[in-house]
């Protein structure tokens, strides 16, 4: 809402010294929220006044015709002589009253006025148009005045309030009633406690029931309804530069005089009014909501399909209105209406919601709709309206009027103990305080020891509770007033082991070289094909979104590599080809068996646990998970000497990484699974005491997904789910730190063909009992010398006692055991 | 055994006259003086110093002295034996300095040339600062809770008092989740954190004090200023006796922790469907502390110059919360808050395009490789 703080000064005495500014500082301090003040025509200085057309000579003999005026500006010129302007504008004749900015003027931009030589003349001036001084958009030429308006040399920046201040308000959904000079005037003199002039509170003549027939079909859509008319009106009747003046501050374009005073009154008294040709309606208005089939054809040209939970004002014809929304072509005010028939309505927000989204139709009308306007005002706006009418275009308005209204729909009292808004705020506010507060907005207040019974006014549909009692107390008790007082928490347990860990595990993974991406969770089919994912696979059943940012994303992903991914080659085509990235977040993976669709359980109530377990099981799985990606040198090469691709490996070790966070060993076996390359993939299993669990993969990509996103070569990824790692964190306990010393014994075992190294070294490991202190693979040899498809894998046994030295013959009894271990379960064969 | 020789002369063991023993000791101390290496120096002590060398040879006679004379020719070997091994220890401490000296000059680097062999990581700063918020909270004694991403309409809109069809609803700009069969399902990503207060209150025992740092969605179009995925940090106390003096009071303490001692917070009149009162917060710009304001000449570019920031939402539960959520609203009450994350980032640490939190370059978080 723009408030030009001139209009707003005609419903409220500001205080001597209150700027625009401060205005602003103070309406936000109570809660309007005043974005920005616009002080519109601050760079204009100089003489600019109104001047009477003496005498027009055509000029001929230039490109286009212009015109030599001699115009008289008053006294204001300081010599009460006529003044010489050229003009090339035509849309007036003599003795019209135009704008005149004399020399010495400064216009918007900087736009200096002075006396010059032009078209072989002294131009002492300039004649404007209205956008020349910024007052409204129009290129039809300068402005010509109404007859009689002002005498020449009068200043011009009351007239156009060429010079003005105006707020621009985000008005909050629970303030309909800001979104009207008359709701922040009255705020205003609230909070200056000075009078309010209501622009409604003005006398209803005429005969009510005398009016055009109307009947409403149901009080649930429509609470008020009054009509009123005028006969007589000038179609070619100008809208006057005042009325044009506020409705351009207020950012409302001018179309004509009948249209201007609908929504000069809107905008005055924030009830929105609609105007008919009254000549083109026929019959009785019906208020009723639309019947299925039923189409109308707006005044934007467009035919729109009703639907049934639309509400629409009929005439004989059918419908003639989407109400409250826009208005139908058929029955609009045009160039030749001098009968104008004015609706002002109170129709049910929530319908008027609805079809506003329905028929994605936002106006001003239907933005103040839907917050709730005045219950009570539509007589006083509609009977407003066809005044300004008959003042303004020479209309005479219709004695009899019609008014359909609901006397059940009166505002409902609220019962609220006196002390309440004290106890919301931490603040006693005494009793008086808060009765005076509540009806300085209006309210009327009946104290009933101590409690209050308080009826909000018609203009506040959204107080409703006793807490909306307490804002309204508080605000303008002032919330700056309110004390800082420190809570008192019981005694908090601190973060959970899984929230400790995932910051373990963020840190470990940064620690080795990762860094972290928040990739979004949107996913399409293009980065699942690119993945290479069979068409059954589960990865491809992601949940959809109904409307999605981006069409080729519309899918929530079922795994963080993509979004990784596409980072990876971001960071690469950045120019950092060593890139090693990290994420923690969730996937959503729908589960079979949900509902169609979640249930919405009452909220006057807790929910039972049935509803509860309803809502649980509508929600799709949302495991939390951890992926990592990288590519190009794990380490770089420099005067060191070479540096190390990434692999594979790498891939497998940053999941040892987070599973190490948690304390947890993760079980490593050769796998195929897409993305990964067929060989050089591992499935990775958490070994708990219910067997082990396969919590996720590792490895390099396949060639031909690092193809499809583009990737550099042989990069490679993990992902794993991080919930049953946080489930099997476990506190580390203290080991027996030996003081005896090592024995190390080197065995180089050969294996065949498809033999897996951790197999040997689980059976190593079995077989070596409880000497055995750690086994570390430190070479692998592959060759003639071993044979065809064979490996030499050489291991290091560490043994160590607790108590004692040990001895030669157990050292190697226990190796010998180790690799007796080794040959039987994997059929490795000591080299000699 | 025989009984002892009374009658030897000392003179009589040559080894022991006092010349022999002198010259034995200065013939050592000369051969340890002119070792020129360590591995002459070997061979010298071997030779002087050893278990064959004439003094340790001259040292096995004195049993063969009478015992008037033991005593006198033990004293002049043992002292020259001591002699020559103090000189061996200093002739060798000697030469191994000068051989460290020249060794280690050898080996000597340019410890200037640079090591960026390991590969670096590092957290999100959007991580690191929601884990600092939260902490400050956490040391007040809250909690932290959870709740998806993807959820039920009814916590993120109906269970908060966003009415249907009421505009607040659709301020939101909701991300929809379609039912598998192209219908609604009911689900939508939260568009803020608040289900999660729904959440706490069903899961918990009463009173709570929780915060709830989260990833939420709306659908706007990714800029400078927006992103359809960001982060808040809810907070939610519930309890007897709860006041929106002790909301500013909690929120006043956070930010003097995270921005500074003596900063103060300004409540302004605003609108939630799930508080009422409700209120935007502000805090005291912590650069400039207001000093900006009116000074074209020094402006303060943390606040505009306008000597405030805007962090965030708060107020006091909406009772039709509580009862949502089945808490007798005649007992407790409570207050509620909302602070984004990313918009802390952002005046808290100069961010000054939302993209560069979003597009995973590594070189936007390598910058915040530390304790943020």
């Amino acid at each position: 809402m723009r408030v030009p703080v001139s209009w707003l000064r005609e419903y409220v005495d500001l205080p001597d010294g209150v700027t625009a500014r401060r205005l602003a500082a103070d309406l936000i301090a109570v809660g309007l929220e005043v974005e920005t003040v616009d002080e519109l025509g601050a760079d204009i200085s100089g003489p600019i006044v109104v001047g009477r057309v003496a005498a027009i000579e055509e000029l001929t003999g230039f490109k286009k015709p212009i015109r030599y005026c001699t115009v008289d500006v008053g006294t204001a010129n300081g010599t009460g002589a006529p003044q010489g302007i050229i003009c090339g504008a035509r849309n007036f004749t003599e003795g019209d009253l135009v704008v005149v900015s004399l020399p010495g003027a400064v216009l918007a931009g900087g736009f200096a006025i002075g006396e010059r030589k032009t078209y072989g003349r002294m131009s002492a001036g300039m004649i404007c148009s209205a956008t020349e001084l910024g007052v409204w958009e129009d290129h039809e030429g300068i402005i010509v005045l109404p007859p009689g308006s002002a005498e020449p040399g009068t200043d011009a920046y009351g007239l156009l309030g060429l010079r003005e201040d105006v707020l621009d308000i985000a008005v909050t959904p629970d303030r309909g009633y800001a979104l009207s000079m008359r709701g922040v005037a009255r705020e205003a003199a609230a909070v200056y406690g000075t009078a309010f002039r209501d622009p409604a509170d003005i006398e209803v003549d005429g005969r009510p029931g005398a009016g055009p027939a109307a009947s409403v079909a149901d009080p649930g859509l429509c609470s008020r309804y009054v009509l009123r008319a005028v006969s007589g009106f000038d179609p070619a009747a100008p809208t006057p530069p005042w009325m044009r003046r506020r409705l351009a501050l207020c950012g409302v374009r001018s179309v004509s005089l009948a249209v201007d005073v609908t929504n000069y009154v809107m905008l005055e008294t924030g009830q929105p009014l609609h105007g008919w040709d009254r000549a083109k309606v026929s019959g009785p208005i019906v208020v009723r909501a639309a019947a299925e089939g039923e189409r109308l054809e707006t005044l934007d040209h467009v035919t729109r399909a009703l639907d049934p939970d639309d509400i629409v004002i009929t005439d004989a014809t059918g419908p003639i209105n989407i109400a409250g929304v826009m208005g139908g072509l058929e029955t609009e005010i045009g160039p030749d209406t001098t009968e104008v028939l004015i609706e002002a309505a109170h129709f049910a927000p929530t319908h008027l919601a609805r079809t506003s989204r329905r028929h994605q139709l936002s106006s001003e009308a239907s933005r103040r709709f839907e917050r709730g306007v005045d219950s009570a005002i539509q007589p006083a706006a509609a009977t407003r309206a066809v005044r300004l009418l008959a003042q303004l275009g020479g209309a005479e308005v219709d004695p009899g009027y019609t008014e359909v209204a609901d006397a059940g729909a009166a505002p409902a009292a609220i019962t609220m103990a006196a002390a309440h808004p004290g106890a919301v705020a931490g603040v006693p506010y005494g009793r008086d305080t808060v009765t005076a507060r509540l009806r300085q907005i209006g309210c009327a207040v009946t104290e009933d020891g101590d409690t209050l019974r308080v009826v909000p006014p018609t203009w506040r549909p959204d107080l409703t509770d006793p807490n909306d009692l307490a804002e309204e107390v508080i605000r303008y008790e002032g919330y700056e007033n309110i004390p800082a007082v420190p809570p008192r928490a019981p005694a908090g347990r601190g973060l959970t082991a899984g929230q400790r860990l995932r910051r373990a595990v963020g840190r470990a993974l940064a620690g080795a070289g990762y860094t972290e991406a928040l990739t979004y969770p949107f996913t399409g089919p293009r980065d699942l094909d690119g993945l290479h994912l069979p068409a059954d696979d589960a990865r491809r059943g992601a949940l959809r979104l109904a409307n999605p940012l981006n069409d080729d994303e519309p899918l929530l992903r079922t795994t963080l590599l993509p979004g990784l991914l596409k980072a990876l080659v971001r960071n690469v085509g950045r120019g950092n080809a060593d890139a090693a990235l990290f994420e923690i977040g969730l996937v959503f993976l729908p589960r079979p068996g949900a509902p169609e669709r979640a249930p919405l359980p009452p909220v006057d109530r807790g929910p039972t646990e049935e509803e509860l377990a309803a809502l649980r099981a509508a929600l799709p799985d949302q495991p939390r998970r951890v992926g990592a990606v990288l590519a190009g040198a794990r380490e770089r090469s420099g005067w060191w000497g070479s540096g190390r691709a990434a692999t594979w490996a790498d891939a497998i070790e940053a999941a040892r990484v987070v599973a190490r966070a948690a304390g947890a060993e993760l079980v490593v076996r050769a796998d195929r699974r897409e993305p990964w390359h067929p060989g050089r993939c591992a499935a990775l299993y958490l070994a708990g005491d219910g067997g082990e669990r396969l919590v996720g993969h590792a490895g390099e990509l396949h060639p031909r997904v690092v193809q499809a996103y583009g990737l550099p070569a042989r990069t490679a990824a993990m992902e794993l789910d991080l919930d049953p790692i946080e489930a099997a964190l476990a506190p580390a306990t203290a080991p027996d730190v030996s003081t005896y010393p090592v024995a190390v014994q080197d065995v180089a075992l050969v294996v065949g063909p498809g033999t897996a190294a951790s197999d040997v070294e689980g059976a190593l490991r079995a077989g070596a009992g409880d000497l055995l202190e750690d086994v570390r693979l430190f070479d692998v040899y592959s060759g003639e010398q071993v044979g065809e498809g064979r490996r030499s894998l050489a291991y290091s046994l560490r043994f160590r006692a607790p108590d004692r030295t040990l001895t030669a013959e157990e050292i190697t009894a226990a190796r010998d055991a180790a690799v007796a271990a080794a040959a039987e379960r994997t059929g490795a064969v000591l080299r000699g | 055994m025989s009984a002892p020789n009374n009658s030897y002369d000392p003179v009589e063991v040559t080894a022991l006259h006092p010349d022999e023993v002198a010259r034995m000791r200065d013939e050592a101390l000369a051969a340890i003086a002119a070792a020129a290496s360590l591995d002459e120096l070997k061979e010298v002590r071997l030779a002087h110093a050893g278990d064959r060398s004439p003094l340790a040879l001259a040292n096995r006679e004195i049993g063969a002295l009478p015992p008037a004379a033991k005593a006198d020719a033990g004293k002049r070997v043992g002292g020259a034996r001591r002699e020559v091994g103090e000189a061996v220890k200093a002739r060798q401490a000697a030469l191994e300095e000068e051989r460290d000296a020249r060794v280690l000059v050898e080996e000597a680097v340019d410890v200037t040339l640079p090591w960026d062999r390991a590969p670096r990581g590092a957290r999100h700063p959007l991580t690191t600062i929601a884990e600092r918020m939260t902490d400050i909270f956490v040391g007040m004694g809250f909690e932290v809770a959870e709740g998806p991403e993807v959820e039920a309409e009814w916590f993120n809109f109906d269970a908060l008092n966003f009415l249907p069809d009421h505009p607040a609803r659709t301020m939101q700009d909701t991300f929809f989740v379609e039912a598998p069969s192209g219908g609604e399902s009911g689900l939508v990503l939260r568009t803020h954190t608040s289900p999660v207060q729904v959440r706490a209150l069903l899961d918990r025992d009463l009173p709570v004090y929780v915060v709830a740092p989260g990833r939420t969605f709306r659908t706007d179009e990714l800029d400078a200023t927006h992103s359809p995925v960001f982060h808040q940090l809810e907070g939610l106390v519930v309890d007897e006796g709860i006041t929106l003096a002790h909301l500013r009071g909690a929120i006043t303490a956070f930010v003097q922790g995270m921005f500074g001692s003596g900063l103060r917070t300004r409540f302004r009149p605003s609108y939630f469907p799930f508080t009422e009162p409700s209120a935007e917060v502000d805090m005291e710009c912590f650069v400039c502390r207001g000093a900006s304001v009116g000074r074209p000449e020094a402006p303060c570019r943390t606040c505009s110059s306008e000597g405030w920031i805007e962090i965030g939402g708060c107020g006091v539960v909406n009772p039709r919360v509580l009862t949502a959520a089945g808490v007798d609203t005649d007992r407790y009450s409570g207050w509620a808050f909302g602070l984004g994350v990313e918009r802390t980032l952002m005046f808290a640490r100069g961010v000054k395009d939302m993209r560069d939190m979003v597009e995973g370059d590594v070189r936007f978080a390598s910058a915040f490789e530390r304790e943020i």
